[in-house]
């Protein structure tokens, strides 16, 4: 036979049927015994590694007496896997000339390691959950279906969970920097790996209030940003880095559940915090974890992936339907120029007209002068044109306003507050 | 992290699949699809072939979620039996595609196999264990450098080695007889060997 050269091939061809097999008691000059080998390997009985070969030991000296049977018994794991101290290696190898038992087990546990995986458990395609998952559901439909507005939450925290999986423990302390736009100027601030899905787990904990399920903060703080995070900050100051993982994961996977069992009451259920419909928190939520896990990737130096179009196109409509209401708070704080005609509620107003370009891209008119007119085409006074990335950059707060005014034609009053609006979507 | 899920979670997640719930489904797939993905490769040795496997031991678990039986043992187990024999088959299949010599395909299967149940017994065995295995393994320290590593005595390091060793061995005694390695449906086989030494430490 030809054997392939897969790792552990020290199958006997016997396979199964026989019982376990004796070896020949070994001298330093026996070589492989009589044992057929299915791929080429040394001495079944002398391991690989840290010692030098059998005929180059000296001969068991009086040292071996040292060691009672136990104690060379308690050896045979770390000498099948060339973890003994020399000197312990020849009383182990010694021993099993005299003892059949010690020998049996020491061969056997031999061929243990050559089962041993040498290299790393392989990182899983984040790609193939999609895909996966995609066939199983055409292949039966389900009948209670994750929302679409679900989709992306429960893609993005699969993909930032799978960043968190193949890290190290000592990346989990890696610092992260936070960027955002508090309306004014650019802000930043770090913090480390734990502490940003620590952030994440106080700030989506918002929605599992909104949706019945127990709050993460063990003490109720303030639903704003800064204060709800710290609040979990403290609250994980105990745990090992590491730790707070499973209870961000969790929560997220009991929030996806909890979003499909909420379909037909989401208008009901406003999310304290960013004031969202449940719909539209959990967009925002699942563009927060991409923006985050963009961080923590770019912090311990690990690509990560965009969402796919659809989603992407999803969560660039979330931030052009926030945007009227972020103008006319920026005109309420008298950070954006007066509105320059009254529309009644429901009437097309003075727009601009926001092209996305790219993948996930689309038309939008954003109505300038008031959040209950709408946006229309004819009403256009000013056309800015963006890549969808770009776009989400700019509404993460990661790209400075005036650097994001690529392709902006018109009223430039107009294009200006649209884009300082876009990045003060942006939150730590 | 812990390996096997609590038998709780494994009969709640069987009644939510058959429910036709989507987010479990999703659920299921972020607990296992690195153990899925792992075994097939290991049998497969090829990521194509891994990821079709994976697509199909899912779509299986999605179809039929009662063909799993929580009181047979975990779904981890089971999972991981399904997994070995949807890649065996698939090893098959491309083995006769390619037109190779009946015996060797039957050595390849043995020995993938027994690569696949291993590696399932890492995987399921405690933590403590396995760390001291990959230390000695791939780490390449000598027991007394393990011990000090884990914070342990020489002795337990000693221990731990050996009792990791034994129970991977059983990898090799439980293969199944080559021609009766079945290409069908997990649920009624269950290997004996599937579920591996469940050992607490």
């Amino acid at each position: 036979m030809s054997g392939p050269p897969l790792p552990g091939g020290d199958v006997g061809p016997d396979g199964a049927a026989e019982p376990p097999r004796i070896p020949p008691q070994r001298s330093s000059a026996d070589g492989h015994g009589a044992e057929p080998r299915t791929t080429p390997h040394r001495d079944p009985l002398q391991p690989a590694g840290r010692q030098p070969p059998a005929d180059l030991l000296p001969t068991p000296g009086p040292e071996a007496a040292e060691y009672d049977h136990g104690t060379l018994k308690s050896l045979l794991g770390a000498w099948a896997l060339s973890a003994c101290p020399a000197g312990e290696a020849i009383a182990v190898e010694a021993h099993l000339t005299d003892c059949a038992a010690c020998a049996e087990e020491a061969l056997r546990l031999r061929d243990a390691v050559g089962l041993l995986r040498r290299e790393e458990s392989l990182d899983l395609d984040p790609r193939l959950r999609s895909r996966v998952l995609a066939g199983c559901l055409d292949r039966r439909p389900p009948r209670i279906p994750v929302p679409e507005w679900a989709g992306p939450y429960d893609a993005q925290t699969a993909r930032l969970d799978a960043l968190l999986r193949d890290m190290g423990g000592s990346e989990w302390g890696a610092r992260v920097r936070l960027r955002w736009f508090d309306g004014r100027r650019p802000q930043t601030r770090t913090a480390t790996v734990a502490e940003v899905v620590g952030h994440l787990t106080a700030m989506d904990g918002l929605v599992a209030g909104a949706l019945g399920l127990p709050d993460p903060l063990a003490v109720p703080a303030d639903p704003a940003v800064v204060a709800r995070t710290e609040a979990y900050w403290r609250q994980m100051a105990e745990q090992s880095p590491p730790a707070v993982r499973e209870p961000w994961r969790t929560q997220t996977h009991t929030l996806v559940q909890a979003a499909a069992f909420a379909v037909g009451r989401t208008e009901d259920l406003v999310v304290p915090g960013a004031g969202l419909p449940l719909a539209d928190a959990f967009l925002d939520r699942a563009f927060e974890c991409w923006v985050h896990a963009a961080d923590i990737a770019e912090a311990v130096d690990y690509p990560h992936e965009q969402p796919t179009p659809a989603h992407l196109r999803l969560l660039v409509d979330l931030a052009a339907r926030m945007l009227p209401a972020a103008l006319a708070d920026r005109r309420r704080s008298g950070l954006a120029a007066p509105a320059r005609t009254l529309t009644a509620a429901g009437a097309p107003g003075r727009s601009l007209h926001l092209e996305i370009e790219g993948a996930g891209g689309g038309d939008w008119y954003i109505p300038l002068d008031s959040p209950g007119a709408v946006g229309c085409e004819h009403r256009t006074v000013a056309h800015v044109a963006l890549d969808g990335l770009e776009f989400c950059q700019l509404a993460a707060g990661h790209v400075a306003p005036d650097d994001a005014a690529a392709g902006a034609v018109g009223d430039r009053e107009a294009v200006h507050d649209v884009l300082l609006a876009t990045a003060s979507l942006s939150r730590m | 992290m812990a390996h096997d899920t609590p038998p709780r979670w494994d009969r709640k997640m069987q009644q939510r699949l058959v429910r036709g719930e989507a987010a479990a489904l999703g659920e299921l797939y972020d607990r296992f699809a690195s153990l899925v993905y792992g075994l097939a490769y290991r049998v497969l040795d090829e990521e194509g072939a891994a990821s079709a496997v994976t697509r199909e031991v899912f779509a299986r678990v999605w179809e039929h979620p009662d063909a799993y039986r929580p009181k047979d043992g975990p779904l981890r187990s089971w999972l991981a039996a399904l997994t070995r024999q949807e890649a065996v088959h698939s090893l098959r299949v491309r083995h006769e595609a390619d037109g190779g010599p009946p015996e060797e395909l039957e050595q390849r299967v043995r020995v993938a196999s027994a690569a696949a149940r291993a590696d399932y017994i890492v995987t399921a065995m405690p933590y403590t264990l396995r760390a001291a295995l990959e230390l000695a393994h791939r780490g390449r320290r000598t027991y007394p450098e393990a011990a000090r590593d884990l914070g342990v005595t020489d002795a337990e390091a000693r221990r731990r080695l050996r009792l990791g060793l034994q129970l991977l061995s059983t990898a090799t005694p439980l293969l199944p007889p080559g021609p009766a390695d079945p290409a069908g449906p997990a649920g009624s086989t269950g290997p004996a060997g599937t579920a591996g030494p469940e050992v607490r430490s």
